[in-house]
């Protein structure tokens, strides 16, 4: 199948137009129609997942085309093991939210249209290999989001909503100013991330460390790193279930994916200097930090966001350590944690639906009520916490172990935190499912068969990559021994520390 | 060439339609009772006088008029420009509920003649008719400022526009006589021969005559600090007015600014850079005005409440990233700057257009009235406007963008990083203030007290043109660029 990338970027938008182009009045129609344009999506994603040659580190599914030829901007199109496991993540999770979005009962069309556009932009930040293409899908993402939160989002949802736009947008316009940087400074003029890499070594390291600044700051407010992480609270809080599903699904990994392929490919001397502080130090801030304010939350949701912080931190963990198991942890953890965390917010979203409020202090005994809910919750939690046998138990170990030959310091504190972890998930289990059943909800339904439907395949896949990873290390070991050679090689006693 | 009178009318057609358009209007007016038509005769005119634009001969660069005005590509860039704004503004007339109210006749015959005279301005190749074109496309904003002779803002804004037009034109007249005391000429050639002349540079009084002639320039543009006048004119004047001055004054002040600063007083040197007059350094003037302009217009714009007021401060900045380009001294700079006023161009008429739409169905300007517009019938001006207002910030996939793309592209080769880093965060702030009646329009239930906003076939039109064009400029831009490339020589005599 040659075009896959651009045809896996550019259904939803065929999705898109044709929703726009039929009347109000069709609204049961929409959701179908995002229905099907997802599934095409999802299909390509397995086609390319089947096809892609695990051997090599380079582009495949490459597509190239001139746009600008004046300022030597192109369409180029290609995906790596890095990004296909984004790409399948991606198309997964969108996959998931439009069944998850069939509660959405106003504007539907709207609604439906700027899902998809948001879906064309997190694809094509994944698939883009030219800088000005992925900044381009970058900010066009932030549409859709803010009009997402900001129409069909909770009662503080302007405030979000704004929040989230100003957050990102100051983080993308650094992310411009060292795209032009890099643009102007390399050893040619280009904006293709491959051969910028290729040309890493040309930069000084002065201005390295610059410009690696400039981007981590633009790549950790989506992450979301410690100091930046504030917008991320709210967004989720007043966010739509389906939109924080994609949130903390797709759109967190795109922070940790821009640095992979930006500040450790283009810029490897100064992510050498710098990972330690930057990655290493505000990775374990945030699991740290993050699990402590998710044990301090009374609302169900935020509690969940934090959480989401929490172990984002693994993640930035994982990257710093620069030997193979950290940073395939690392990668692992970013498909790990959309997967898990998107079943939590479609259970927050569960109970939000039938008792319209979230303070877990509100609930109790839902596990007499509603059995099967009960069931999968405990399941993800379980899975949150990194039990053996969960996928995120493997991506959590590798990224300790493979930090530990490094920055062992930090590794204690990560690894303490999982008791933290176990505490607040087990603590808010009780607390809801657990003890009398609350009067009040003695009428609940238990899981409808969308619920379940939406829930059953990620459990399905947290559990198989529990027991066999390498369905998706696989994908990523060749790509990322890569890039972490890359980074190592620019310091030479580092070589020693590669087992 | 140094053409004489009647062979310069060759290179002059375009003007020459507009002056027809304009007698053709007085005089119908007097003959004909029916004055609905004349709209339709002035924007026939604009558009005829676009099409001789197009339609001109290739010629490397001229004097017209015994060396009075200039023809050059640097010309064709800004004169379509400019007579694209009037076909935009006099569109917008005819459309508009306000100028229904008034003197047909004069409104469009004075429209006509103002867009005349800002062709003048891009031209000029002398101080002197400089100085008139600059003063007649005053006179003429003057009178259309204050056209709703029954509304006190109006009026106003007229006598405010007056006031402060005839302080800075005064004083840059008489920065202008500090530079034929110096020259001995008002002739830009002349002006530039003699002033590089080695070691003859009396530094200081040459500065001051700079910084009294930026007065009179700056005003045209809406610099800081010569920009108060803005946002009372262009509240007070009727909508296709306020855009008129907005996107058609700005880019002549802009034509003449260029034509003044660069090839008049400066040098170009290999590689496409500029060099200013050793020891004048108006570059760090103009860099510090640039940055107080785009800081400034944003910082003011986030208080406001009423939309044409918002848009002024807006305008007011986006003066101040156009700037941009100018203060990096290189051919980048220029081309960047003109990029960004086309672009300009394109989303500022648009949203006055939106603007116009809704105040003629509701009467009211202020952003109150866009309270859940998409949920009251306006869901196409609502995302019109949306448009616009991310292209003024500079989303992605919006000429907007690639607009402050080649700007901070131009700074950041040029090395001016504390520019492109304050221009960066500006475009961050203003998102504040243009997300304001966006989140109106879409995120607030109607009240019930806005009025609906009618379906009104010509304005809407145009409103869909200017945001296809947004949008398809924002995608493929390479026909503006390849233009604004090719626009970048000036004439300056025979090599």
């Amino acid at each position: 199948m040659s075009h896959a990338l651009t045809l896996i970027t550019f259904v939803p938008i065929v999705g898109m137009v044709l929703i726009l182009a039929l009347p109000d009045a069709m609204k049961n129609a929409f959701k179908w129609i995002a229905v099907a344009a997802t599934i095409p999506q999802l299909l390509i994603a397995i086609h390319l997942y089947e096809h892609f040659d695990t051997t090599t580190s380079a582009v495949q599914f490459a597509e190239k085309a001139s746009w600008m030829p004046s300022y030597h901007i192109t369409y180029f199109m290609g995906v790596d093991g890095i990004s296909i496991s984004m790409v399948l993540l991606t198309a997964l999770i969108m996959f998931i939210s439009v069944f998850a979005s069939f509660g959405i009962n106003r504007a539907e069309k709207g609604y439906y249209a700027m899902l998809l556009m948001l879906d064309t932009g997190m694809m094509g930040v994944f698939v883009s290999l030219d800088f000005f293409l992925f900044y381009i899908f970058w900010e066009v993402m932030l549409l859709p989001m803010y009009f997402l939160i900001g129409i069909w989002g909770g009662p503080r949802r302007e405030y979000a909503a704004i929040k989230f736009f100003l957050y990102t947008l100051l983080g993308s316009v650094l992310i411009l100013l060292a795209m032009l940087a890099l643009y102007y400074y390399g050893a040619t003029p280009t904006f293709d991330l491959t051969e910028l890499a290729a040309n890493s070594s040309h930069y000084s390291i002065g201005f390295q460390r610059i410009v690696w600044l400039a981007l981590f700051i633009g790549f950790a407010i989506k992450i979301p790193a410690f100091p930046f992480h504030t917008w991320l609270p709210d967004a989720h809080v007043e966010a739509p279930t389906a939109i924080s599903v994609i949130l903390a699904g797709v759109l967190l990994k795109m922070g940790t994916y821009g640095i992979l392929r930006v500040n450790f490919a283009v810029l490897p001397a100064a992510t050498y200097q710098l990972a330690w502080l930057f990655l290493g130090v505000i990775g374990t801030i945030n699991i740290v930090y993050g699990a402590m304010c998710a044990m301090a939350q009374t609302d169900y949701k935020k509690l969940i966001a934090y959480s989401s912080i929490s172990h984002m931190g693994y993640v930035m963990l994982g990257m710093a350590a620069f030997t193979t198991a950290g940073i395939n942890g690392a990668v692992l953890q970013m498909f790990n944690h959309g997967t898990i965390t998107a079943m939590l917010f479609i259970l927050v979203g569960v109970i939000y639906d039938r008792a319209h409020h979230r303070e877990i202090n509100g609930f109790g005994g839902l596990a007499q009520q509603m059995p099967i809910y009960t069931a999968i919750t405990g399941f993800a939690f379980f899975a949150g916490m990194g039990l053996p046998g969960m996928s995120a138990f493997i991506s959590e170990v590798l990224v300790l172990l493979g930090a530990w030959q490094t920055h062992p310091f930090m590794v204690v504190f990560g690894a303490a935190t999982a008791v933290l972890t176990a505490g607040y998930l087990l603590w808010t289990f009780q607390r809801i499912y657990l003890g009398p059943l609350n009067e009040k909800y003695k009428d609940f339904p238990d899981l409808s068969f969308r619920e379940a439907f939406t829930l059953v395949p990620l459990g399905i896949i947290v559990l198989i990559l529990g027991v066999y990873p390498h369905a998706i290390l696989g994908l990523l070991n060749t790509s990322l021994v890569h890039l972490n050679q890359v980074v190592l090689s620019t310091s030479g006693a580092a070589v020693a520390m590669v087992r | 060439m140094d053409l004489g009178n009647l062979a310069s009318l060759k290179h002059f057609i375009p003007e020459m339609i507009l002056v027809a358009g304009v007698l053709a209007i007085v005089l119908i007016d007097l003959a004909v009772r029916d004055k609905s038509r004349l709209g339709a005769l002035a924007l026939i005119a604009a558009a005829a006088s676009l099409l001789a634009i197009g339609l001109e001969p290739a010629l490397s660069g001229a004097w017209l008029f015994h060396r009075m005005l200039v023809f050059d590509s640097f010309a064709i860039y800004f004169r379509t420009l400019i007579a694209l704004a009037a076909v935009v503004a006099i569109w917008m007339s005819i459309g508009s509920k306000e100028v229904k109210s008034c003197d047909q006749g004069e409104y469009y015959a004075i429209l006509l003649a103002s867009t005349f005279a800002m062709f003048l301005m891009a031209e000029s190749a002398n101080l002197l008719m400089a100085y008139l074109a600059l003063e007649f496309v005053s006179l003429t904003s003057y009178i259309l400022t204050g056209f709703l002779r029954h509304n006190r803002r109006s009026l106003e804004a007229a006598l405010k526009y007056l006031i402060y037009g005839g302080v800075a034109s005064g004083t840059m007249i008489y920065g202008m006589s500090w530079i034929f005391g110096i020259t001995g000429s008002l002739d830009f050639s002349v002006i530039n021969k003699a002033l590089s002349t080695p070691g003859h540079l009396p530094v200081l009084a040459v500065f001051i005559a700079l910084v009294l002639i930026l007065t009179g320039m700056g005003y045209k543009v809406a610099s800081v600090p010569f920009h108060m006048w803005a946002p009372d004119v262009y509240t007070g004047a009727p909508i296709p007015i306020t855009t008129f001055l907005a996107i058609g004054s700005k880019a002549a002040g802009f034509a003449l600014l260029t034509r003044f600063f660069f090839p008049a007083i400066s040098h170009l040197a290999a590689g496409g850079s500029w060099t200013a007059l050793a020891g004048v350094d108006w570059p760090q003037l103009l860099l510090f005005v640039c940055i107080i302009t785009m800081t400034l217009g944003n910082l003011a714009a986030l208080q406001q409440t009423n939309m044409k007021r918002l848009l002024a401060y807006s305008s007011i900045a986006q003066a101040g990233y156009a700037l941009m380009g100018f203060v990096v001294l290189s051919n980048d700079g220029i081309r960047a700057m003109l990029f960004y006023l086309f672009a300009y161009y394109v989303m500022d008429a648009g949203a006055f257009m939106v603007v116009m739409i809704v105040a003629n169905s509701t009467g009211r300007e202020d952003v109150d009235a866009y309270r859940g517009l998409a949920w009251r019938g306006g869901i196409v001006p609502a995302v019109a406007l949306t448009i616009f207002l991310f292209s003024l910030t500079g989303i992605p996939l919006t000429v907007g963008f690639i607009g402050k793309f080649y700007l901070l592209a131009a700074a950041i080769r040029g090395q001016f990083y504390i520019l492109a880093i304050v221009g960066i965060l500006n475009s961050v702030v203003s998102l504040y203030y243009y997300l304001k009646p966006i989140r109106l329009m879409f995120f607030e239930q109607p009240r019930g007290d806005e009025g609906t906003v009618r379906f009104e076939a010509w304005n809407y039109s145009l409103m869909g043109v200017l945001a296809c064009a947004t949008i398809v400029f924002g995608v493929y831009w390479s026909p503006i660029i390849s233009f604004a490339n090719r626009s970048l020589s000036f004439f300056t005599g025979p090599a």
